[in-house]
């Protein structure tokens, strides 16, 4: 079984930052940042993926983006970082049921299965180049640029198709 | 699919998620007008092609983004070992140890 869902937007930020500073930036942001590659920490619909050495993404309430960049503004105005504001730029979609990780497979070369429950990464789903998080067993968040979102959905819809028929 | 070692992300990714980009350890020249037309010449486009042991950078672009180095084998085209962005060149020791 497949379930596919549009996300309901939220604000979204991509964080360049030194490692030396991240404990003033989680402070922040409210949420202590995570320090390895892949590793999400989350709390009080508060999210935060580190992606590269020096590179997080963070989710929050759509309502609390603006406050969220005048924090950064304010509060570490002479600390060196980049807080760049993609909450548009993106839209998450839900993957989830028994044949999720059976579909997303289908388009990905990198091992999904072995990658553990509340982490995260970027990679790439039939070219189209995504950040994937694994909420549960059975359960992931894709976050795909706008305009390849319906390529990929409809294509996640038949790729689950073809599952769900034995192909 | 090659798997590359990507020395930031710590594991083995698919290819797909990398992309090359030329030869390693070419440092800019700090004042390129004073150069004559050959040096800068050779600068731009004179690369080793070396058959065997290649010092390469690759991208790790749709993973962590960061870009770093690799030893490859242009005969077998295996990657030897990669190491991060500003590390010198690994001596023939170290590239032997990952050789196996
Ligand atoms: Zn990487």
């Amino acid at each position: 079984m497949l379930r596919l869902a549009m996300l309901p937007d939220c604000a979204r930020f991509v964080l360049r930052i030194a490692p030396a500073d991240m404990a003033a930036a989680g402070q922040v942001f409210g949420l202590a940042l995570p320090e390895a590659i892949g590793a999400v920490a989350e709390a009080d619909g508060r999210l935060a993926l580190k992606l590269g050495p020096d590179e997080w993404r963070l989710h929050a309430a759509e309502s609390d983006g603006a406050e969220i960049a005048a924090r950064f503004a304010a509060e570490l105005g002479t600390t060196p970082h980049s807080l760049v504001d993609i909450s548009h730029r993106e839209i998450g979609i839900e993957v989830s049921g028994t044949a999720a990780l059976d579909v997303l497979t289908a388009l990905c070369p990198l091992d999904l299965a072995a990658r553990p429950v509340g982490s995260g990464t970027r990679t790439v789903f039939d070219r189209v180049e995504a950040v994937v998080l694994r909420q549960a067993e059975n359960q992931f968040r894709l976050e795909v640029w706008q305009s390849f979102a319906p390529f990929l959905y409809s294509l996640l819809e038949i790729v689950g198709q073809e599952v769900e028929a034995g192909l | 699919m090659l798997l590359i070692h990507c020395p930031y992300c710590r594991e083995a990714r698919p290819e797909i998620e990398f992309s090359y980009a030329g030869e390693a350890h070419i440092a800019r020249p700090a004042d390129p007008s004073v150069l004559s037309d050959e040096a800068w010449r050779d600068f731009l486009f004179i690369r080793s092609n070396p058959r065997g042991t290649h010092y390469e950078r690759w991208r790790h672009t749709h993973g962590c983004a960061r870009f770093f180095n690799a030893v490859r084998d242009t005969v077998s085209d295996k990657f030897l070992m990669t190491y991060e962005a500003g590390r010198p060149r690994p001596s023939e020791a170290e590239i032997e140890e990952h050789r196996s």
